[in-house]
């Protein structure tokens, strides 16, 4: 039998209101047993919440019964008054219940996922969602976690599932009505490449999704002492306190994360790139040290006391221009950290900078490495599928094709293809 | 009272393979059946094999079945179907003679010297303790601790000529109501349909005005290395002819509709959509112009002529009308009208994967009552299902095939887990690891199998044993052959000079690497026969892809080895939602693999399952 759970959903109390969610068979049982009654569904319904004769709280309580609520079970939500003993004693209320015990953390999206409420995607989705800091990184993970690549790989499968019913009535049927066989070869042939070239975009695109959901990266480098670890720290307004590194946190001495108005990007200060023998340090460094190399931007900075820029930085910097006042070339800014004059401009610059390399706008499906790997095994199998020699081949590609879509989103079982196929052709003797 | 090992009932192609099956075990075997002349009937198309179920006969023969040879000894003309679209879907197929059909069947069956063959209609099971006991016929009590049942269409058979309705198993046999019996054995019963064409006079046909369809040059066979010592014809094959329904023709069928037992509402029960009837091809693609319809014989020495495409359930004036709107066809005489019969099935969800029942211990289903459509769909549950019915009375292995094995795993696979929403036929599309599952590899994916089960006989293992050594040295010999772009280039063919130094097994993958020019460049190559050399380099070929599907065949036989209880209650399983707990319900995997096969479960469901799996192989046989 399913156990019940029940579980904190909002924040740790005190605060205004607290939420308790319960899940599972005895949902309403509880809420009988609490509030003596089981209010209509979907609705909020005012009620009080007893437990051994005790009056709990005064709380609004709603009913979603399954299949169609969030879990995918019978789920009630009681929105209580958010004082940590109003929220402790309705916990141990709920919980005494029999079959009722607490959720672990991340089970009612295991729930939802295993009632099939939510695909795998989704559940990605909603993991962003808990971890967004920016505005586009939200919307990103608001997009997959409604479905909205779910939905994208399900009609990429579609379309293979149908390329490959023809395929198959090819194969299967073509000596039962002559007109299978001839229909067939070009219309593929060019839904084929279609798709390949369709595919392609997308796939060049994951990148840009990849970096809304991971962050741009950009490098500040230059010599030594042009205040590259202060200029970092004063872009992202941040406590000096922490640049001194402790052993073991290097990378957060070196990487830190800014909001690009909206867009989440991480600084990358190289003058952290030191060499050392600490073992655990080292490898902190020659990441950050590959992430700086393979940086979107590269910042080169120097000093106004010795205007010279190393490197090839597609921005240049003139740091503590507080100290001296030497000509600006055009195409660099002049800046101080310690002053703060120039940053809002360099803040603009790189905002501007971010969005247009982003399109916050333009949803950005494939953000995951997962997804773009199947997306990319989806589109070598259809190129498979162009070239095949033997027809036999090119179903073979097209079924490793759809089923490349179809682990995106977790999806198992029997492709309908024979359905699609009799939908279709008039088959059989 | 008689004692038998295992009793089938029923002699229609599942019977006849099943009671081969288990009498090649050395199970002392009844094989009670209506007439005398059942064995080997063609109640449908005078025709064997094709496409997907040309695999099945070879398999079927690979086990050491009957089929294929004795089709071999009867044909007609044979042909391999898609021979354009690559070795994996060859579909070996012969135009039959019933009457030839029929002698090489009883001269096969003549050959096990424990099966005896009953005339007698089988009125009930005998069950005791819960367990099968035996079956109580026309001529008395007959018992045996295995009992197959393979009745066909004959429980609870209604045949449908227009509005005429007429109880029968199919024209002039009476229907059985044995179906009431298994009804209350708690089996699942419901209802399918079928049909067939009106039979032609082929004295009335004008053959003169139409186009002529002949078998291969090659004759393709069946049966690899099955010597059948049944006559044979050695007459010469002879063709089929191919004409068309036109628009008149869809006029009149569409004029009359509502005198169709189909579309007048006689009938309701589900018929199969690859095999529909001319009503419902009018109905469902009206616009096409015409509908293709080959006029293929029934025999050497018989005039009638059985044309495909044609199955209905119209009125016998209606076909008559119709069918002389066609081509080559306006002055024909009906022989027998054609028509529609419903009848009863098991749900085969019911079944074990070796075909067992379930509920009654003992009992083995096959054939057409499990849902499925055609003879070699039959032959083929039969086979598994003799083999498991002697495994059962003798205590010996049983034997069960998987998906990864042959299309026979992937029909029982899909049966039992999927049920049949519509008679159930074997399609090439079905097979997901259809470039292994080939009918030119079947006896080295089966033979092996069979043989350790004693169900194939001495002779085919020994020239089986004798073409595997062959095989194995002249896959040796390509092995150790070598050669470079070069080498190739300076032998006149044109491949890519990329450099690579390539064993003679990998070059026949090459289109330029041609058999014949192979032959020149390696004189040695003399000692490997053309169908071998074909054969390998169809190895060669797919090699490549079916290594990369080693490792989805690796993860299915792994979930394969992870056994569910067989009375695994699925409602106190943690985890798994109500709809969940009501599909794996009903399908009732045995294993983790089957179970995440069965439609609509999600992966989460199947992490549920897994506290649930045990190493052990589940016992299968009933
Ligand atoms: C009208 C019709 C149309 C068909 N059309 C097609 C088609 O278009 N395409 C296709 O692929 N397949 C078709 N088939 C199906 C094909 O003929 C069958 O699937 C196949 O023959 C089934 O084999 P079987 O061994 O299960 O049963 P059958 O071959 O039907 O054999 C059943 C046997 O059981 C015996 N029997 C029945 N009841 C009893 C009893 N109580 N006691 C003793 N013996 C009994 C009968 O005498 C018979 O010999 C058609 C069948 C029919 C009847």
């Amino acid at each position: 039998m399913t156990d019940t759970i029940a579980a904190l959903a909002s924040g740790r109390p005190p605060a205004a209101l607290a939420i308790i969610r319960i899940s599972g068979p005895a949902a309403f049982a509880v809420v009988q047993q609490l509030a003596g009654r089981v209010p209509p569904p979907r609705r909020l319904s005012l009620c009080r919440l007893h437990h051994d004769g005790q009056l709990l709280d005064e709380a609004l309580v709603a009913v979603f019964p399954g299949p169609a609520s969030a879990s995918g079970e019978d789920l009630a939500e009681l929105h209580l008054h958010g004082g940590p003993a109003v929220v402790a004693g309705v916990l141990d209320a709920v919980t005494a219940q029999p079959g009722v015990r607490l959720a672990e953390p991340g089970e009612y999206t295991r729930r939802a996922f295993a009632s099939g409420r939510m695909d795998l995607t989704q559940v990605e989705g909603l993991a962003d969602l808990v971890s967004a800091e920016t505005a586009s990184q939200r919307d990103q993970a608001l997009a997959l976690a409604g479905g909205a690549l779910g939905r994208l790989a399900d009609q990429w499968r579609d379309r293979c599932l149908n390329v490959l019913a023809e395929a198959e009535a090819g194969l299967d049927f073509a000596e039962d009505e002559a007109d299978v066989a001839e229909r067939l070869d070009e219309a593929a042939r060019d839904q084929l490449a279609d798709m390949a070239d369709e595919l392609a975009a997308l796939i060049a695109d994951s990148a840009r999704a990849m970096r809304i959901r991971d962050g741009l990266t950009i490098a500040v480098t230059g010599p030594p002492n042009v205040g590259k670890s202060s200029l970092v720290n004063a872009l992202a307004m941040r406590d000096v306190a922490i640049v001194t590194a402790i052993p073991g946190t290097t990378r957060d001495a070196i990487e830190v994360p800014i909001d690009l108005n909206g867009v989440a990007a991480v600084l990358i200060d190289t003058a952290g790139l030191r060499d050392t023998d600490d073992p655990v340090e080292a490898i902190g460094i020659a990441r950050a040290r590959a992430r700086a190399a393979s940086a979107d931007l590269v910042i080169s900075v120097a000093s106004a006391e010795a205007p010279q820029w190393t490197g090839d930085g597609a921005l240049r910097l003139l740091n503590k221009c507080d100290l001296a006042a030497p000509d600006v070339p055009p195409d660099v800014l002049a800046v101080s950290a310690t002053t703060g004059a120039g940053l809002p401009a360099l803040r603009d610059w790189l905002s501007h900078w971010a969005h247009n390399l982003i399109r916050p706008g333009e949803p950005a499906l494939l953000s995951h490495a997962r997804h773009r790997a199947a997306f990319a095994d989806a589109e070598s199998a259809l190129g498979d599928a162009a070239m095949a020699s033997e027809p036999v081949l090119r179903a073979e590609a097209l079924r490793a094709a759809a089923h490349a879509f179809g682990r995106i989103a977790g999806r198992v079982g029997v492709d309908d293809v024979l359905d699609r196929i009799f939908s279709r052709f008039c088959v059989g003797k | 009272m008689q004692t038998h090992d295992v009793i089938i009932v029923g002699a229609g192609h599942a019977g006849c393979e099943a009671a081969a099956a288990a009498a090649r075990r050395g199970a002392r075997v009844a094989l009670v059946t209506l007439r005398a002349d059942d064995p080997g009937t063609l109640s449908c198309n005078p025709a064997v094999g094709g496409i997907g179920k040309g695999h099945l006969v070879t398999e079927i023969d690979a086990l050491g079945g009957i089929m294929g040879r004795v089709a071999d000894a009867a044909r007609l003309q044979s042909r391999l179907l898609n021979r354009s679209k690559g070795p994996a879907v060859h579909g070996p197929r012969a135009q039959v003679d019933r009457a030839l059909y029929r002698a090489a069947m009883a001269e096969v069956l003549a050959e096990l010297p424990t099966l005896a063959i009953i005339t007698a209609a089988v009125e009930g099971l005998l069950v005791e303790r819960g367990r099968v006991a035996g079956v109580e016929t026309s001529v008395g009590r007959l018992s045996a601790p295995a009992v197959v049942l393979t009745t066909g269409t004959f429980l609870g058979g209604v045949m449908h000529i227009g509005s005429q309705r007429e109880a029968g198993g199919r024209v002039g046999a009476q229907a059985s109501d044995l179906g009431a019996a298994l009804r209350a054995m708690g089996l699942p019963v419901s209802r399918l349909k079928t049909g067939t064409p009106a039979r032609l006079d082929g004295r009335s046909i004008d053959w003169s005005v139409l186009e002529w369809q002949y078998g291969d040059g090659d004759d393709p066979r069946f049966s690899r290395f099955g010597i059948c010592s049944a006559a044979g014809n050695g007459r010469p094959p002879i063709p089929c002819a191919i004409t068309r329904t036109n628009a008149e023709t869809h006029r009149i069928i569409r004029d009359h509709l509502g005198e169709s037992a189909l579309y007048g509402g006689h009938i309701d029960s589900v018929g199969p959509r690859y095999c529909p009837s001319i009503e419902d091809k009018v109905v469902r693609f009206g616009d096409r112009d015409g509908h293709q319809i080959f006029l293929e014989p029934e025999g050497y020495d018989d005039i009638t002529i059985y044309p495909n495409g044609l199955s209905t359930s119209l009125p016998l004036h209606v076909q008559e009308k119709f069918i002389r709107s066609i081509k080559g066809l306006e002055q024909v005489v009906i022989l027998r009208p054609g028509y529609a019969i419903e009848y009863d099935h098991v749900d085969p969800r019911a079944l074990t994967p070796g075909l067992g029942a379930r509920a009654v211990p003992g009992l083995f289903l096959a054939g057409q009552i499990n849902g499925t459509t055609g003879y070699e769909e039959a032959a083929a549950q039969g086979l598994v299902a003799g083999a498991n019915a002697a495994a059962l009375a003798l205590n010996l292995p049983a034997l069960t095939i998987d998906r990864t094995q042959a299309y026979i795993g992937v029909m029982i696979d899909d049966l039992t887990l999927h049920g049949v929403a519509e008679p159930y036929r074997m399609f090439t599309s079905r097979a997901e690891y259809r470039l292994r599952l080939r009918a030119d590899n079947a006896d080295q994916r089966l033979t092996p199998l069979g043989q350790a089960l004693g169900l194939v006989p001495p002779a085919q293992a020994d020239a089986f044993a004798a073409a595997q050594a062959e095989r194995d040295a002249a896959r040796a010999l390509l092995d150790t052959l070598t050669a470079t772009p070069h080498q190739l280039a300076s032998h006149g063919i044109e491949v890519r000079q990329d450099g690579q130094s390539r064993s003679l097994f990998d070059w026949l993958r090459f289109p330029a690497v041609t058999h014949a020019a192979a032959r020149r460049v390696w004189p040695e190559l003399a000692s490997i026969s053309d169908d071998l050399l074909a054969s390998l380099a169809v190895d060669a070929n797919y090699a490549a892809y079916i290594a990369r599907q080693e490792a989805e065949v690796a993860a299915l036989r792994r979930d394969e080895a992870l056994a569910l209880p067989a009375d695994l209650d699925f409602a106190q399983v943690a985890g798994l939602s109500k709809e969940m707990i009501e599909r794996l319900s009903r399908a009732r995997p045995l294993t983790l693999g089957a179970a995440s096969r069965v439609a609509g479960i999600t992966p989460a469901a199947l992490i549920a399952l897994l506290p649930h799996t045990s190493r052990n192989k589940p016992t299968l046989a009933a």
